[in-house]
Order: C-alpha cells, then sequence, then structure tokens
C-alpha cells in the first residue's frame, strides 16, 4: 500500500503494509533514526513522536494510521543546525546523559510547551511519565522544560 | 501522588533560540556544555541500531529452555527452507570455546553433549536477510536435552564461586563483651540495569581474515581480549569500536563480548555483516543482573553506644558462571561493615553458582547490597539504643587516621562526618523527625517519615586492581597542531567525552574546544581499561594530566615560549608528537590479595542520603518525595554532570528500595519485559537534591575520587529507614514492596522490631499514636532478654519467590 504523510513538515510517500510500524517507516524507510526503540511495546516512550501534535508511541502505531497526518520526529526540531529552544534547556541544564531517551523526551517536552500549560514541576511530571530514562532521575529533565516553557511565555 | 508544586525560576536570560556554542550560553553556564549534547538532541547521534551496513544480515541467538541439562542435539524441522538461513554451532568457533573474563568456565556456545547450567544459555545462532525468515527460522530449531537437578537456592547451592574472609581484632571476644547484640538478616534481590537502549552489535568481516564490531559497550578491550582468544585473531583482526551507547551501568561490561562473539561468528561464515540486536525481553531475560544477597550481621555495642564488635557474613547468588562475580563478592565483603570504626571485626563473604543466568557488574558492584545491610543494622540498633539514628552516625563514623577492617588506615580524604552533615541539615532531618511525632498523632491513611544513611565507596579497582591493569592514555599533538585525547574510556552518558578535554586543556593552558577526542576504537586508542569502578575521572584522568604535563614540557623546552603559544608551530617544524602515559601505582598504597589485608583502595568516597516517604496505610504503596544525597567526589570537574550522576544514581537506589524486582520460576525470570519489570518513572520519582562535597585524594593530581556508584550505595537504606519512621516496621528485604508492608503491618513479622532491654523504651516512641485506624502499626517490641534476635520468617520470602 501507498500512504501519503507528511514528515518534519516535508510531504512523503511510503509503500509499506499497512501493519508496518510508524517506527520502521521512520527508521528504515525513511532513514530517521533519531526516533529510538527501548522496549517495542509502548512502555519506555523512546519512540515518541507528535502526530498531528500529539505524543504517540510509534512502536504502537501502524503506518495505516497515519496516511494523510503530519508527524514531527527529532530530525524537526533544529532549523538549519540552530537548536531550538527545547533542545539548547535540554543542553544547557543537563537534560540530556546517554541521550537515548531525548528524542522522546523532546516530543513529550514539546507537546508540554505548545499545550501553553504553566510550567509547573507535577504538570511536566505528568507530560513525560510515559518517556523513561534512567540516567538523569528526571531532575535536569524537568527543568529543561521548565525552562524552555518559560523562555517561550516571556520571548527575550 | 501527592508532590509540592514548584515553579521552576526561569534564568534571567530568556532566549527563544539559541546556537549550541554560542558563547554567551558557555559564559552563563561556566562550564562546557556536554561535548556530544547537540548530537544527541538532533537525533545524529548514531547509536549500534542507526547504524547501516550494505547487505547486513540480522542474527538471533538460540537459547536453552532448561535450567540445567545435558544439550544432546539441536535439531532442525526438516519441512523448513533452511538453505535462506545461516547456522553456527559451538564446533565452528576457531578458537577457544570461552567467553574470557575471570574464569574460563562460560561458553561462547553450548556443545552438543555440553552441559546447559541456565534456562538463557545461548546454544546455536542463526542469521537471515530478513526479519520475518529470521524468526520463522528461529522457531524450527527445537533442543533435545536431557535435565539435570537444578540449584536456585545459593543457600542449597555447594558450588563456590569465590570466598573472602576479613578479620581485624577479635569479634568473637568482642561479642562476648557487649553489652547488647544486634542481630539481623537482610536480602536483596536480582536488580536489572534497564539501559534504555538494548544490547547490540554489529560484526563486519575485515579484509585481513579478522573482524570488527561495532556495539554499545562499557569496555572495547574485554571484547578485544575475548575475540583474539575465541575466534583466533591478532590484536590488529580484532577491531572493537563504541557506538554512541545509550547507558550501561555496569550491564555492558562484560555481556557485549559475548554478544559480539555471537555476531562475529556469524559474519565470519556469512562473509557479510551481521547485526545482533538485542529486544527488550531478550535483553532482561538474558543479560546480567545485580547479584542477590543475604548477609546476617551480629553487632555488639556498649550500653552508652560504643561499637565493639561486628560479625558479618554475606552470601551472594552468583548466577551459573563466574563472570565478574568475584571482584563484586570482594567490593561487596570490603564495604559489608559499612564507614565505621570497630575494633574487632569478622566479615566473610562466599558467592554460589545457581542454575540461573549470570549476575554482573551494577553500578555500586556488591557495596549496595552489603551496605544496605549494615545500614539497616545502624539504624535498627539506635532504635534499640534509643539514640538518633545521626546522632549514632556522628559517633561512629570514620574520621582520619581511623583504620579499616582490612587494617587499613584512613590517611586522608575522609568526609563521612561531611556529608553526614551536610545531608541532615539541608534536609532538616533532626527538626523534621521531632516534627513528624507530634504530628503523627493527627491520624489518617497515609503515614510519612524521614530516614538517613551513610556509605563509603572504595575509588577505583580493589586492591592491585589497577596495578594490573597498568592502564595507558596519550594525547597527540598531530602534525597540523592538533590535540588528540586517545583513551579507550567510554561515554555512555556520564560525561567522559566532556570531562576528559577539561582536564587536558586546564593542564595545557587552551581552550576547551582545541581539544578533540579520537573515538574508543581499539585500532587507534590504547587499552585504558574498562569504563567502570567510577575510575575514569580519578584513575584514567590522572594518566590524561600526567601525559599533558609531559606534552606541554616538550613543547616549552624546545620553544622557550608558554604552551599555547607555541604548540601550533612546534608541530609544523617539528611533526606530531604523541605521549602514551601509562598508569603509576599510588604511592604508600599496598594491599596483600592472599591475606585481604591492606590498603584495599587509593581513597574512598563517602555518600550521606535522607530520605522522605510517605506510606499508603490501606495498599502499602511507598511515595518517595524527596532524596536529599550529599556526596564527596574528592574534587568537581564538572557540576552539572556530577550532579546528573547523583541524580540518577540515586534514583536506580529509590528503585531497588521500592519496585524493582525479579521473580523467578524454574531458574527463569518471570517479569522479563518493560511492562512487568518496573522503573521509576517521573511520577514515582522523588525531588532529588544533590550536595556536592570536595575533600580532595592527595594521590589524584585533580583531587577526583569519582561519582557513579556512590549514590547508589546510600539512598535504598535512607528509604527504608524512612518507612520504619513513617509506620514503625522494619522491611528486611528489599525492594520494600507494598506486599511486604502490608505483611509486615499486620504482624506477619512482627519480631521484625529489634527489642532492647526492658526499660530502655523511649517515652517518645511508646507514645506515638497509631497513624490510623486504630492499629498499632509500630507492634511493640518483644520482651526477649538479650540477644536480640532477628525475624526468621518474613513477609515475601526471597525463597518463595522463586
Amino acid at each position: 500500500m501507498s500512504y501519503r504523510l507528511q514528515v518534519n513538515g516535508e510531504p512523503v510517500e511510503v509503500d509499506a503494509p499497512g501493519m508496518r510500524r510508524l517506527l520502521d517507516v521512520l527508521r528504515e524507510e525513511l532513514g530517521l533514526t533519531g526516533t529510538k526503540e527501548g522496549c517495542g511495546e509502548g512502555e519506555c516512550g523512546a519512540c515518541s513522536v507528535l502526530l498531528d501534535g500529539a505524543v504517540v508511541d510509534a512502536c504502537l502505531v501502524p503506518i495505516c494510521q497515519v496516511d494523510g497526518r503530519a508527524v514531527t520526529t527529532v530530525e524537526g526540531l533544529a532549523r538549519e543546525g540552530v537548536l531550538n529552544a527545547l533542545q539548547a534547556a535540554f543542553l544547557e541544564t543537563g537534560g540530556a546523559q546517554c541521550g537515548i531517551c531525548t528524542p522522546g523526551m523532546l516530543m513529550a517536552g514539546e507537546a508540554f510547551i505548545a499545550s501553553g500549560a504553566a510550567p509547573e514541576e507535577d504538570a511536566i511530571r505528568e507530560a513525560i511519565a510515559g518517556n523513561l530514562c534512567r540516567c538523569t532521575g528526571y531532575t535536569k529533565i524537568i527543568d529543561a522544560i521548565a525552562l524552555a516553557a518559560e523562555r517561550r511565555r516571556v520571548p527575550g | 501522588m501527592k508532590r509540592a508544586s514548584t515553579r521552576i525560576a526561569p534564568p534571567s536570560r530568556p532566549a527563544e533560540r539559541v546556537a549550541p556554542a554560542a558563547p554567551a550560553l558557555a559564559a552563563r553556564t561556566a562550564f562546557p556544555l556536554r561535548r556530544e549534547g547537540p548530537a544527541k538532541l538532533t537525533g545524529e547521534a548514531r547509536y549500534a541500531d542507526d547504524l547501516v551496513f550494505a547487505g547486513a544480515w540480522y542474527g538471533a541467538t538460540i537459547r536453552s529452555d532448561d535450567p540445567h541439562a545435558t544439550l544432546i542435539a539441536i535439531d532442525r524441522d526438516p519441512d523448513f527452507d533452511w538453505s535462506r538461513v545461516l547456522i553456527v554451532t559451538a564446533d565452528e568457533i576457531p578458537g577457544e570455546n570461552v567467553v574470557s573474563l575471570i574464569s574460563d568456565d562460560q561458553p561462547v556456545l553450548v556443545p552438543v553433549g555440553g552441559e546447559i547450567r541456565h534456562h538463557a544459555e545461548p546454544v546455536a545462532l542463526l542469521a537471515a536477510a530478513d526479519r520475518s525468515t529470521l524468526h520463522a527460522a528461529k522457531r524450527r530449531i527445537q533442543l533435545r536435552t536431557e535435565r539435570l537437578p537444578a540449584v536456585f537456592d545459593p543457600l542449597a547451592s555447594t558450588q563456590q564461586i569465590a570466598h573472602f574472609a576479613i578479620r581485624r581484632g577479635d569479634a568473637e571476644k568482642g561479642l562476648a563483651d557487649a553489652e547488647l547484640i544486634v542481630e539481623g538478616e537482610y536480602r536483596v534481590g536480582h536488580q536489572e540495569q534497564l539501559y534504555i537502549e538494548n544490547q547490540a552489535m554489529i560484526a563486519l568481516p575485515r579484509d585481513d581474515g579478522g573482524i570488527t564490531v561495532h556495539g554499545s559497550l562499557q569496555c572495547p578491550y574485554y571484547i578485544h581480549k575475548a575475540m583474539k582468544r575465541a575466534l583466533n585473531l591478532t590484536d590488529a583482526q580484532a577491531v572493537v569500536i563504541q557506538s554512541e551507547t545509550g547507558g550501561g551501568f555496569g550491564g555492558k561490561e562484560e555481556y557485549p563480548s559475548m554478544i559480539a562473539l555471537h555476531a562475529a561468528l556469524l559474519a565470519r561464515k556469512l562473509g557479510k555483516p551481521v547485526r545482533m540486536i538485542y529486544d527488550r525481553h531478550e535483553d532482561i531475560s538474558a543479560t546480567t543482573k545485580r547479584h542477590p544477597a543475604i548477609v546476617r550481621h551480629r553487632t555488639g555495642v556498649t550500653r552508652d553506644g560504643e561499637l565493639v564488635a561486628q560479625e558479618i557474613e554475606v552470601v551472594m547468588d552468583g548466577g551459573a558462571y563466574a563472570t565478574l562475580t568475584p571482584v563484586v563478592l570482594s567490593r561487596g565483603t570490603i564495604h559489608a561493615g559499612g564507614p565505621y570504626r570497630c575494633e574487632n571485626v569478622t566479615i566473610t563473604g562466599r558467592a554460589m553458582a545457581t542454575n540461573t543466568p549470570p549476575n554482573g557488574a551494577f553500578r555500586g558492584f556488591g557495596a549496595p547490597q552489603t551496605e544496605f545491610a549494615a545500614e539497616m543494622q545502624v539504624n535498627r540498633i539506635a532504635e534499640a539504643l534509643d539514640v538518633s539514628p545521626l546522632e549514632l552516625r556522628r559517633r561512629w563514623a570514620y574520621r582520619e587516621g581511623d583504620v579499616t577492617p582490612t587494617g587499613q588506615v584512613l590517611r586522608e580524604s575522609v568526609a563521612a562526618l561531611e556529608v553526614l552533615e551536610a545531608a541532615a541539615e539541608t534536609a532538616g532531618f533532626s527538626r523534621k523527625r521531632t516534627d513528624r511525632r507530634r504530628a503523627s498523632t493527627s491520624g489518617g491513611t497515609r503515614a510519612s517519615g524521614i530516614g538517613l544513611a551513610l556509605a563509603w565507596h572504595g575509588a577505583g579497582f580493589t586492591g592491585a586492581g589497577e596495578t594490573h591493569l597498568a592502564s595507558v592514555a596519550s594525547i597527540e599533538l598531530t602534525d597540523v597542531g592538533a590535540i588528540r585525547v586517545l583513551t579507550a574510556s567510554t561515554e555512555m552518558g556520564q560525561g567522559t567525552k566532556t570531562i576528559f578535554p577539561q582536564l587536558v586543556a586546564a593542564e595545557l593552558g587552551i581552550g576547551i574546544d582545541e581539544v578533540e577526542m579520537a573515538p574508543q576504537d581499539t585500532s587507534l586508542v590504547p587499552d585504558s581499561g574498562p569504563t567502570v569502578a567510577s575510575r575514569t575521572a580519578m584513575v584514567v584522568g590522572r594518566i590524561l594530566i600526567g601525559a599533558a604535563r609531559k606534552l606541554r614540557a616538550r613543547v616549552e623546552e624546545s620553544s622557550g615560549q608558554p604552551f599555547p603559544r607555541s604548540y601550533r608551530d612546534f608541530a609544523k617544524r617539528n611533526g606530531g608528537i604523541r605521549i602514551d602515559e601509562r598508569f603509576e601505582p599510588y604511592p604508600g598504597i599496598t594491599f596483600d590479595e592472599e591475606r585481604y589485608v591492606g590498603d584495599a583502595y587509593p581513597c574512598y568516597g563517602w555518600a550521606a542520603a535522607v530520605a522522605e516517604v510517605e506510606v499508603d496505610l490501606d495498599t502499602g504503596e511507598v511515595a518517595v518525595e524527596s532524596v536529599v544525597s550529599a556526596d564527596d567526589v574528592g574534587r568537581v570537574i564538572h557540576p552539572v554532570l556530577a550532579e546528573g550522576q547523583v541524580e540518577g544514581g540515586t534514583l536506580q537506589a529509590v528503585g531497588y528500595a521500592t519496585m524493582e524486582e525479579i521473580k523467578l520460576a524454574d531458574g527463569r525470570y518471570l517479569n522479563d519485559r518493560l511492562a512487568t519489570y518496573l522503573i521509576p518513572t517521573a511520577l514515582d520519582a522523588p525531588r532529588i537534591t544533590s550536595i556536592l562535597v570536595e575533600k580532595p585524594f592527595s594521590g589524584s593530581p585533580h583531587g577526583a575520587k569519582g561519582v557513579g556508584e556512590l549514590p547508589m550505595d546510600v539512598a535504598a537504606p535512607a528509604v527504608v529507614a524512612a518507612i520504619h519512621d513513617a509506620v514503625g516496621v522494619w522491611i528486611h528485604e528489599l525492594p520494600a514492596t507494598p506486599e511486604r508492608i502490608l505483611a509486615a503491618l499486620s504482624g506477619a513479622s512482627a519480631p521484625d522490631t529489634p527489642g532492647s532491654e526492658p526499660g530502655t523504651r523511649s517515652g517518645a516512641r511508646a507514645n506515638r499514636a497509631a497513624p490510623a485506624r486504630g492499629v498499632d502499626p509500630r507492634p511493640e517490641a518483644p520482651s526477649d532478654p538479650l540477644p536480640l534476635r532477628a525475624p526468621q520468617d518474613k513477609g515475601g520470602d526471597w525463597e518463595r519467590d522463586r
């Protein structure tokens, strides 16, 4: 089957069986290996991407459900080699250590910031509760998301 | 989960978009940004599974399904088309059928006629051009085996992997003379490292007949050694290249050698690259875990609280093969007394083989197991003596000049009191403990508590380990005037690629961006030892500083100019130079490995933690609300990275304390998926405050002692102490699951509470009202005369879990 979707703003046409995982389409058909596989069963969130702005686990989404929709991956965040506000905040606060959960965390963080919610600790914890990190204790990830959200609310 | 809402203050300099290397940003943070951070944040970083090699096949491992058996035959379904599948068995191993590490007991693949010792044991390898063929083929292989009797309980095992005994003074006499003896038995189970990137290796045949592997790993030269031996390769024919590594925590210290050999055997036969990428299920079910342990204590004290004798017995479950067990046990045994001065100590440690997958390295390496027991014991003694656990530690904690159980005189860099006071003060330990006693009369269905723990952690390898390793690290001034650091020390998130350039740049007087890091590729970098034991900053950092000093001297002697102004011209005139610097033993440090006497480590790091918990009295659930961890790292090289180590290690310890548990049946892990093996999410994680304490080590030019493992030793006993403070029962076995807490509360383990002499019960404790429902969660102490007995029947018995 052939499916048309937008990936990081670019129109893409994919020939794949309808039940092929979005994760495999991204990584193996489109070469977007920034999205990671940690468990393959929706527990770890390493494969989080935005589907029409909502966070989904790409390991649980068959490509047939993505037809006509817009996908954002970690590769879609920086523009012309410049980190976006959330990426920069992760770098400053130390929110990325081994980096394997980072792409998924960034997508969860982007969705949280886009929601316009006040960057309170509880709300951020809730927003990233589907993304496991084994390195950071989450402290600096929460700091990074709060920092980027504040900067967006008070543009400088 | 109840949690105070904390608004995190925005920084003074708001910015919508910032370039990663913008000078203003670097200035604001004052420390260099993570070197490989931008690559990780943009998705450009290449982890093993991200690497593409044309024509690569997919590899898989056929594993035993018996815990103990003789392998009779490997049967292939004759109705399956095997022409599209490659199979490798043990008889095709060109070298020795051994995964080289400490002992030669573990085979790469069990041969037909050979002994299967655990249920996840590799027996044969398959490869196919596509995954569906591979999966179909896997189902068409049957192993014929003859079952042998299996042992799953280390206490029932007769096969000893390792044994250590440490004696100082006369513990027997000390106990006989003691006025109070407290006994305890403590148990800890398996813990999975659970790096979020699964194990992964890709092997490529080389033109010279050798093999190159790319993979997720901590120790390139361990794999290099294993490949040379099993594949019969020369130094040059075996090449190991680290890909970006998504966490290790000890779990990628040893098992990557096995996976690399498997991928290499397939690639060698196939003549094409082979990808061996584990899924989470295979990773949890087959790779190493933290060793389960049973630790028994008998401690003698005087009535006024002097520690006079410790008798400690440690039993670890090594699993089916030795792997790193002897050194894990060694570290666990040396640390088993905790950081406390005692004249009469006997510690015996033994590791027993069982028919379960081998246990191995995990952050802390034996110390978290035995220090959990030591801290439980100290807290229970404080209760029995009716003194504050903080006050008791103040009296007992090591000071400079004290002597450890191995007879090591702690000549310097002892910060037990500093970390203790820092954690207690920051957390408001004494005040909150008193307040809570007052508040607990109010009743309710939730009870809150606060707990404290203290730990020490020997820095670097045990005994003469570093001398045996004789690590080499190099700095090269290339002929185009670049400075390159060459080490085998891997980056797995902890910051190697950032702190090495920092140390070298500071020594050479140049900017950090002038210092390049060579890739961790055994064909390019020397063997600077494994990236384990919190040794990278302290040990390899020291070697690099030595190399940098030599390079600087060579250039300055020749040019007569300061290095920063002259090195580029020097390189143009004279060509490149490379300084290979070898580890020099720490002066005055000696250890007798036969008798286990002397300086077990060149120095120690010190850590204290205060945890606050809330326990739901209806469900037994524990919410760890906050942890303050104070860690003495010698010198902080990079505060953001060091805090990151403390925060991450603390959460792993909180998981160990409250939820991480492997259930076994017939030697097989039952919860071998991420849906069933639980680690803390952001909602489970406490607020973590890290305090970095600096008590430098004179043997390191930079004073650093390492940080990675310290927090892992200390948070779990602090959490269990807080649970006790909340509900009045001691949980003797990790994790403190709701089941165990409810069982303890219902009195299933009523004798848990250590007694004390009649009349020594404190008024404060007796006055503490039941937090809920009229059920007094704090059972009265048994009125037995001394000595006190540890409970023999505890909820959630460890053996019952199997």
